[in-house]
């Protein structure tokens, strides 16, 4: 409107000062009345036309661009980028169909936890038409419509571990369920577009999606997932005639682990396939980022619901999270959530001390972050002392740093738990600290540090409940003798270091995993700042150094890794716990330790990047699906050159001390 | 808008003070300003009225959308009536048997696994159902894509096109329009989930063996129904195909009994153990007329009455079109269209003088229903296809004798480059000679179609038969081709099966039709089409009706059930139990959507009693008895097959 206005405004000008003097009342009242009729029209002309012409203006632009967008042809955005960032490499499907391989193991996905979609099946009158839409994956689109009743759907039961009365949950199937995580946001879609490439179509691809919320035992007693992934792959097996190839991720890999025992175990335990069945359908299981040993974040998960992200996001606005105001509470929701899933503990560390390292040492001791390992020999005379990684929760930054005999502990785990803290306004976020009571809280403080061995005494302590379903699941401990009868229940099978590998000795074991991002290790925790309805705990962000080389930010230790899980959790078992014919792996599967330096993308154009090493955008890393391609099309660990290691993971495997 | 025009207005007046300054000056400035105004509209009006109006329109739709994501889901269902499975459930109804769905033709959905460049970016996207915008977008590409490989029935080099595997494949056709969708809820509602629910999309482009050899579909569909009888507590699986899904599960029947390499290995009590019963929606046991016409000129009823309102739009040139054309190229290289020609020949389909459904009281309008009682003229449905409303009527002496085959010793002559839908190789000449003033039955017509299409029909027949066995033991019927016509297979030895038949009828159902020649003889036209002009009792667009579903006429969907399985006949050797259950149509008011008391071929899925049926059936009830609301019974009785074998 205005600059209409402004363009006439000067035309104007040179008239008016050709009229005269004496016509200037006749002017004036002219002007006058024009004035008036200005203003009443400027009424009339309100700020809701101006609004509704604005708001027309802008979709008639957005639409004249959407339709551009939509008549442009297929190929542009490609020719825009090449011509920005210079001819792209080809994708490593096109490149290895240009050698001439060809599809032919079929294979198998196992998706991690998070990135499987959920849908809804039967749920509670808040949900009356979410039938069969995602409630899980997607645009999550439901968390803020309507946010308590999606806590209430994705909860699972307190005691059973299984589906609360009246709500089915259960995972998407196919390969819908894992392709894309949101839109726009790729889990497996990348590596699927490149092994169709090569000619591999639903007939010779499967995703074994599960419902990652449950336990692994569960997912067979509820929706006999185990089975429908035994049969599916004993399907294609006999279909191609070759072996089965398969790609677990994240905690896909314990999932498969967990498969690989249940599938020869003798029914009803187990799935019956009998002793060779791995040896005849396997010919080789890559497993990409997988927390073998498992993950600190799932133990800072489960402590206090929170992990990095999270210890950042309250370093910047502290009162945000925790804000009582908008009765919102979004970590006590997410705790009570996460809590009641089963799958979560299946990552809670394993193997104890004698894995993690105790008090004193650790096994990834002397490790420098990624930029400074140049002038390592520099920096490691200087910089005697190297955190303990060994602790993994420590409260307050001298308990972390202090040796080992200047820490004074007090043993939290006969104290008395005090009286109940919760009172009625808390039901709604019930979490199980609130059954605790102060004198409990204090005596887990005073412990000060936590290494490896007492992690699940704590967890045991702080949530009985929890761990008591926990027990029936998982165990995180280490098989002294492997042969012992115990060991062949189901909540053993998980543990690589409480399970045999299945006797095949044709089969292979890749551990793929990226390295060369800050991964969390440790964790410096507080007491909070009591208020009702709260989580005792915290991770103390203000712990850092200012030195941009240290290992400890925002409270949280880290050490190389793929942002999600350490490379030892990754790595020891390839590189030395099931290395040879070890007790752990009798009949000597051939192991493999293939590392993927991350390598940020250079610029927006690249995405989410073609050489990440992170937990999820390694599964579209050039170099780890071209090595996919190439054992799917035949090739055996040899061929892709053995192993390829750019961290000092054997060297910290030679570290831990374990009977093999 | 207008009082922008004003302040512009306020300047432009002043231009011309000098002139009219002595004047009083509301009038003139009244004046002046209607000139101004009529100037200023001209210049700005109508983009800025353009812009407030969209401006407007959008404000007002996000403000209902906002209050329509805001309304309460309890409000919105309050009208709607308690859906079949809540109403069960309540009975005690809970899932007993897995279910296995088996979707017919058409519905389900396709995307692309390779392509060529033309097709960048739409890896795994729906290339069929869902909104279908790439065959707007890119119409030749998409054609180019659908179309399989002329000779061999199967992809053709480059390009791979998938069925989409789970329920996602055929919930929804398109958008919004269900399919699967509500007798999936239903089921839900008692307790059906992923792990005893499964829907076994496959191909339906391709020919049913074929769907194994390429895709291993069969294969997939054996071992999830034996996955689910074994996680379920042993408990046998009730199939529920819709459409073509009923012949490919036919198809299935006897490919799962047979040895390999041909059959599935299954040993011959492979139907006994796992299957419960076999609930056939809406079953093309016998083949649809609507086929015919497909196959014939590319086009059924919707098309015709397309071209009778507007005879420009679908053979305009100017456009470089020719949509029919394409259609044709590409539906005549699907081999499963040739599995719904109609089978049985004569006696089913009736000859050139009577048909087994004739006597059939038209309801297109309620006139013609009164004024069949004057003339006593029948319809000859048996006339599958006719040149001219004269031959339809005619007595069959006067009718021209010669055969197609006379007329295929003349010879062919390519006239056109390129040849799409092989009416290019046939001379003009022929084409007339064909169409003189004759009547085809369904036996005959193959034969026609034999001349017109020689390679399509070759391979057809190479996948499909569409005779009746005289000797069922005859060894020659242990070939897949037969496997999927009632009249040449024997079910399998399941004395405990249950094989219902369940089918809409009420709607006005394709059965014959009129034909002329197309005016053009340009090149890769087509020559013959439907005679929208002809008119007459049971006669409307140059198509005679009959009873049925809209797409399945009563005889094809309801013989198997109603005699030809019934009790111990040869085609059904064990007796396996067989029961009709019609389901008359009703209109829905325009609120209802599609309605629940639909009969029309795939709105009979959103059926109440049609659901019920099925979740009973589901839930362990059996034997739920014949429901007959058409004729079929006394049709049946006209047909003329030898039931028993003569020994």
């Amino acid at each position: 409107m205005a600059s209409i206005r402004r363009r006439k405004q000067p035309n104007d000008d040179p008239h008016h000062s050709t009229s005269t003097a004496d016509e200037d009342d006749d002017d004036k009242r002219n002007k006058l009345s024009l004035r008036r009729t200005r203003k009443r029209r400027t009424k009339n002309y309100t700020c809701v036309d101006n609004c509704c012409w604005l708001i027309g203006c802008i979709c008639t632009v957005w639409w004249f661009l959407l339709f551009l967008y939509n008549t442009m042809p297929a190929s542009f955005p490609q020719y825009v980028t090449e011509k920005i960032t210079g001819p792209l490499p080809d994708p490593p499907g096109v490149k290895c169909l240009k050698e001439g391989l060809e599809a032919k193991h079929p294979v198998v996905f196992v998706p991690g936890i998070v990135t499987g979609g959920l849908e809804l099946w039967e749920g509670h009158q808040c949900a009356d038409d979410l039938f069969r839409k995602r409630l899980w994956g997607g645009t999550f689109g439901d968390v803020y419509k309507r946010p308590s009743c999606w806590l209430q759907h994705m909860s699972l039961d307190n005691e059973t571990g299984l589906d609360p009365p009246g709500i089915r949950i259960r995972p998407v199937s196919g390969l819908v369920a894992a392709d894309y995580f949101a839109p726009g946001y790729f889990v497996w879609a990348v590596l699927i577009a490149n092994l169709a490439r090569v000619g591999y179509e639903e007939k010779n691809m499967y995703m074994a999606a599960y419902d990652w919320r449950l336990s692994f035992q569960s997912t067979e007693v509820r929706d006999q997932t185990l089975s429908r992934i035994k049969s599916n792959i004993e399907l294609m097996v006999e279909i191609s005639g070759q072996k089965a190839v398969i790609i677990p991720h994240s905690m896909g890999v314990l999932y498969f682990l967990h498969f690989m025992k249940w599938v020869e175990a003798p029914p009803p335990m187990g799935g019956g396939g009998g002793p060779d069945w791995c040896a005849k359908h396997i010919k080789a299981v890559m497993n990409i980022g997988g927390p073998l040993l498992g993950a600190p974040k799932a133990l800072a998960g489960l402590f206090s619901a929170e992990a990095k992200d999270i210890a950042f996001a309250r370093g910047i606005a502290p009162g945000v999270l925790d804000a009582d105001v908008f009765h919102i509470q979004t970590l006590q929701h997410l705790m009570r959530m996460s809590r009641t899933w089963d799958s979560t503990m299946s990552m809670i560390p394993k193997g104890g001390d004698t894995i993690w390292g105790g008090l004193d040492w650790s096994p990834e001791e002397g490790y420098f972050p990624n930029n400074t390992r140049k002038n390592i020999t520099s920096q490691s005379n200087s910089q005697a002392k190297s955190p303990n990684y060994g602790r993994f929760i420590s409260f307050g930054r001298d308990a972390a740093e202090a040796h080992s005999s200047q820490i004074q502990r007090v043993d939290f785990r006969d104290a008395v738990k005090g009286s109940n803290l919760a009172n009625n306004t808390c039901r709604e976020v019930w979490t199980e600290y609130h059954d605790m009571g102060s004198g409990g809280i204090k005596a887990i403080a005073e412990y000060k540090i936590y290494t490896a061995n007492d992690l699940v005494d704590m967890l045991k302590f702080v949530a009985p409940k929890m761990m008591k379903r926990s027990d029936r699941h998982f165990s995180h401990g280490l098989a002294d003798n492997l042969d012992d009868p115990k060991y062949a229940h189901y909540r053993y099978w998980s543990n690589a270091l409480e399970t045999k590998l299945p006797n095949a000795p044709d089969m292979e074991i890749y551990s793929m995993y990226g390295v060369g991002i800050q991964t969390e290790r440790a964790y410096v925790y507080k007491l909070t700042p009591a208020t009702e309805c709260y989580i005792p705990f915290q991770i103390n962000n203000t712990a850092g150094d200012t030195n941009p080389h240290a290992c400890l930010k925002d409270g949280v230790y880290t050490v190389d890794g793929d942002e999600t899980v350490p490379a030892l959790s990754a790595g020891f078992m390839c590189a030395k716990g099931w290395r040879g014919e070890t007790r752990f792996n009798p009949s000597g599967i051939k192991t493999y330790v293939r590392e993927y330096e991350n390598n940020p993308p250079s610029n927006f154009l690249e995405g989410r990047g073609t050489e990440s090493g992170a937990h999820v955008d390694i599964l579209g890393n050039f170099q780890l699906i071209e090595d996919i391609i190439r054992v799917a099309a035949g090739a055996s660990g040899e061929d892709l050159g053995g192993d390829r290691v750019s961290t000092d993971i054997f060297k910290w495997s030679e570290k831990i001390n374990l009977k093999l | 808008m207008t009082s922008v025009l004003r302040f512009r207005f306020r300047k432009s007046c002043s231009n011309n003070e000098t002139t009219f300054r002595s004047y009083e000056t509301s009038k003139v400035i009244k004046k002046q300003y209607e000139k101004s105004k009529t100037i200023g509209r001209q210049r700005w009006w109508c983009v800025n009225s353009c812009c407030w109006f969209i401006g407007c329109m959008c404000s007002t739709w996000w403000v209902l959308l906002f209050l329509y994501n805001c309304w309460p889901v309890s409000l919105g269902g309050m009208i709607e009536p308690e859906p079949p499975g809540v109403r069960l459930k309540n009975e005690g109804l809970t899932a007993v048997h897995p279910v296995v769905l088996v979707p017919g033709m058409i519905t389900g959905g396709l995307e692309l696994w390779e392509g060529r460049p033309c097709s960048r970016g739409l890896f795994r996207k729906r290339l069929w159902g869902g909104s279908f915008a790439e065959a707007v977008k890119r119409p030749l590409c998409w054609f180019e894509h659908l179309a399989l490989d002329n000779e061999t029935g199967l992809d053709p080099p480059g390009i791979r096109v998938r069925p989409i595997p789970g329920l996602i494949g055929a919930d929804y056709f398109v958008t919004g329009y269900f399919v699967w969708a509500v007798l999936i809820e239903n089921l839900a509602s008692i307790g059906y989930e992923g792990k005893n629910m499964y829907l076994a999309t496959y191909d339906w482009r391709l020919s049913f063996q074929n769907t194994e050899i390429r895709d291993r579909s069969l294969s997939r569909l054996k071992l999830n129904i034996e996955l689910m009888y074994a996680t379920n507590g042993n408990k046998k699986v009730v199939v529920v195909p819709h459409s073509m899904g009923v012949n490919y599960f036919i198809h299935f029947l006897k490919w799962v009994e047979t040895p390999p390499p041909m059959g599935g290995g299954g040993g011959p009590g492979w139907c006994a153990k796992y299957i419960k019963s076999i609930m056939n929606i809406g079953p093309a046991f016998l083949g649809i007329p609507k086929a015919v016409s497909t196959m014939f000129s590319a086009e059924g009823r919707e098309i015709a009455s397309i071209r009778a309102m507007d005879p420009g739009l679908l053979d305009s040139e100017i456009l470089g079109l020719k949509t029919m054309e394409h259609i044709m190229r590409m539906s005549r290289t699907w081999d499963s269209v040739i599995s719904l020609l109609p089978k049985g020949g004569e006696a089913v389909w009736g000859d050139l003088d009577s048909s087994p459904d004739d006597g059939h009281e038209c309801l297109l309008e309620r006139k013609s229903y009164f004024q069949s009682n004057s003339s006593k003229h029948r319809t000859k449905y048996g006339r599958m296809i006719s040149f001219g409303k004269t031959a339809s009527e005619q007595n069959s002496s006067k009718l021209h004798k010669n055969s197609p085959m006379e007329v295929m010793q003349a010879i062919k002559s390519a006239t056109c480059g390129e040849v799409w839908t092989e009416y290019g190789e046939i001379n003009w000449n022929n084409i007339q000679k064909l169409a003189d003033n004759k009547a085809y039955t369904t036996e005959t017509f193959i034969d026609l179609l034999r001349f017109v299409a020689p390679k399509t029909m070759q391979r057809g027949e190479a996948q499909f038969s569409f005779g009746i066995a005289k000797d069922l033991d005859d060894p020659k019927y242990a070939h897949y081709k037969y496997w999927s016509n009632p009249l040449e297979t024997k079910l399998p030895d399941a004395p405990d099966m249950e094989i219902y038949s369940l089918y809409g009828v009420g709607i006005p159902t394709e059965r014959s039709y009129v034909y002329k020649l197309s005016p053009s003889e340009r090149c890769n036209s087509i020559p013959f089409r439907i005679d929208s002009s002809a008119k007459g009792q049971c006669l409307r667009g140059g198509i005679y009706y009959a009873d049925g579903d809209e797409s399945i006429p009563v005889i094809s969907a309801g013989f198997m059930c109603a005699k030809g399985w019934r009790g111990k006949t040869r085609f059904n050797p064990s007796g396996s139990a067989t029961y009709v259950r019609e389901y008359q149509h009703k209109t829905p008011s325009l609120l209802q959507g599609r309605g629940l008391e639909s009969g029309g071929h795939v709105d009979i899925m959103g059926n109440v009693a049609l659901i019920e049926d099925v979740l009973r059936v589901a839930a362990g009830e059996s034997a739920l008895g014949d429901r007959i609301y058409s004729d079929i019974l006394k049709m049946s009785d006209r047909v003329n097959i030898e039931l028993y074998s003569q020994s």
